[in-house]
Formats: structure tokens, C-alpha cells, sequence
């Protein structure tokens, strides 16, 4: 079984990088950008049976920082 | 004094973190791989170093604050044993839950890596007690990840609890009220991403370092 983690900067929480991401595309003449974030896509070799309970647990204890980070989980069924 | 120095794969100032424990206590600390479960007996300093554990996998410090290790740090922080955590040492603090918030990205991107202005907050806990309160010193920073981040609420506790034990006196990393270290709730955990133990020696050009290691000395032995 497969599924995919997204990690992203919670709400209101200042990104470097996806502002600098923002400038570089801003560079490269695309002008409609009006906000970038950069967040990380983590995919999971799972157990078959692994409950969505368990890989919300991985996701508190190590994937996501919950301080600063949200998560959303995605999973092949 | 039994102090102890964890040393994760990856870390790379642990080393001249227990060249300034000697120096200033006289004794070598007990240098503790991230796979033990338990600290020597009778540790009653605890070390964090900085460098750039498990390659800085995931967030920095995430993968150490998971060690076997940190677990038996955590017990002997709850019993009050003081634990200072520099630069990497501070994202693993914050990463096992220890202390609050979190070190992000720098503000400009950029590693940061020369001496910064900080002044001291608060002279009253066991790590700062040889400095005066306001007193301004020259700490050096290396690191790419010292951007300090909390709600708003933590930061206001923070700051009203007397928590903030350094600020930056110039702009730094993009840290959240210039915050540049911050003690937990009993006072006996400290995280600052400045690196004291660079600054112990004339050779160092500077020994604003040395008092914090002094401090402790005193109020350990």
C-alpha cells in the first residue's frame, strides 16, 4: 500500500525559499505568480492494513513539525 | 563536575564543546554516542554541540531529537540536570519537544557565519548568572537554519516569563523578536544558536564565551 505525506509551512508562517522561488520565476518573466510556497511530498511503502490513525501518528512524531507545519495525507486504496 | 557531550553522525563542534567544558571545569567531559540509552552516572551537565546531524535529513535536528539517546536527556532534564544545546544542538531541543518553537530557514537564505553582537536578556538563571543583564558580548553564529519561530502567544510567554536569555543586537537569521536563545520553564534547558565555546581563549580573540561555562561550573559544583 502507498501513500503520499504533503508537508507545508502552516498558514502565516513566513517561507524564505518559496519567496525566493517567487523572485526566481519573477526573473524568468512569468509576472502572474502571485504567491509561492515550497512544502515536501514524502511517500510511504506501507503494510497493507497500515490504518490512516497510524500514519497520522508518523506525521506528529517525525514527518511534519507541527510547530511550524500542516500535513495532509494521501493514500492509494 | 560530570558533564556529558552527545555526539549524533553529523555533529562537528562537539568536540570544541568539550574543549571549553576542560578548560573551564578542569575535567573532560564523557563524550556520548547518539545509540546509547542511558548517560554516564551522576551526569549533571548535559551538552547538545552543534554541526549538522544526520545531514540536517527532514528539518534540522529531526532525525537526533529521535535518538535513543534523547530520551534519557529528556529524563534528566525533567529532574532539573542542565542541558545547553549550541546552534544544531538548539534545533535538537526544540525538534524532542524541550523547548519551544522552531528554527527555520534563515531570512536571507544565506548561511550566516561570523561574530554577532547579543545581549543578555536575563543574568538570573544558572547560564547566563556571570553576566550582567543588558550587558552586551560578541558571540559567533554558523548556521543556515536560526531563523527563530513561534505564535505570537509562546513569544509574549516567552519574553513575560524572563525566557529569553540572548538577543541579537543587530540583524541576524530573521528570528522572531531577535530572539537568539531561550531558556524552558525550570530554567535548567538552554538552546542559542550563537556557538560560546568558540569564544573561550585569547587565541579566539574574544572570551565572551568563557562566563557561560563559569556560570554553570558555579552553580553545578
Amino acid at each position: 500500500m502507498k501513500a503520499r505525506v504533503f508537508v507545508t509551512l502552516r498558514p502565516g508562517v513566513l517561507d524564505p525559499q518559496g519567496r525566493a522561488i517567487h523572485h526566481a520565476l519573477e526573473g524568468l518573466g512569468f509576472d502572474g505568480v502571485n504567491d509561492v510556497r515550497a512544502g515536501k511530498l514524502i511517500e510511504l511503502d506501507l503494510a497493507d492494513g497500515t490504518s490512516d490513525e497510524e500514519i497520522g501518528e508518523m506525521c506528529r512524531k517525525l514527518l511534519a513539525n507541527t510547530v511550524i507545519e500542516n500535513f495532509r495525507i494521501e493514500r492509494d486504496s | 563536575m560530570t558533564s556529558a557531550v552527545v555526539v549524533f553522525p553529523g555533529s562537528n563542534c562537539d568536540r570544541d564543546l568539550a574543549s571549553a567544558i576542560k578548560l573551564v571545569t578542569g575535567k573532560s567531559p564523557k563524550m556520548v554516542w547518539h545509540r546509547e540509552t542511558e548517560l554516564p552516572q551522576g551526569t549533571d551537565l548535559i551538552a547538545i554541540p552543534g554541526g549538522f546531524s544526520y545531514g540536517d535529513y527532514l528539518r534540522s535536528g529531526a532525525m537526533a531529537a529521535r535518538s535513543p539517546i534523547m530520551r534519557a536527556v529528556g529524563d534528566a532534564a525533567g529532574r532539573g540536570v542542565p542541558v545547553i544545546g549550541v546552534c544544531n544542538g538548539f534545533q535538537v531541543l526544540t525538534e524532542a519537544g524541550l523547548l519551544p518553537g522552531a528554527l527555520m530557514r534563515n531570512a536571507g537564505l544565506h548561511f550566516v557565519c561570523r561574530r554577532v553582537g547579543l545581549k543578555v536578556e536575563n543574568s538570573q538563571s544558572i547560564f547566563t548568572s556571570s553576566y550582567d543583564s543588558g550587558e552586551e558580548i560578541g558571540v559567533p553564529v554558523a548556521h543556515h537554519d536560526g531563523n527563530f519561530q513561534a505564535d505570537a502567544d509562546t513569544l509574549d510567554r516567552l519574553e513575560g516569563d524572563g525566557r529569553v536569555a540572548f538577543r541579537y543586537t543587530e540583524e541576524v537569521n530573521g528570528s522572531a523578536r531577535s530572539i537568539a536563545g531561550i531558556l524552558n520553564a525550570q530554567g535548567n534547558v538552554l538552546g542559542m544558536m550563537p556557538h560560546p565555546e568558540r569564544v573561550v581563549e585569547p587565541a579566539h580573540g574574544s572570551i565572551d564565551g568563557r562566563r557561560l561555562f563559569e556560570g554553570l561550573l558555579e552553580a553545578v559544583a
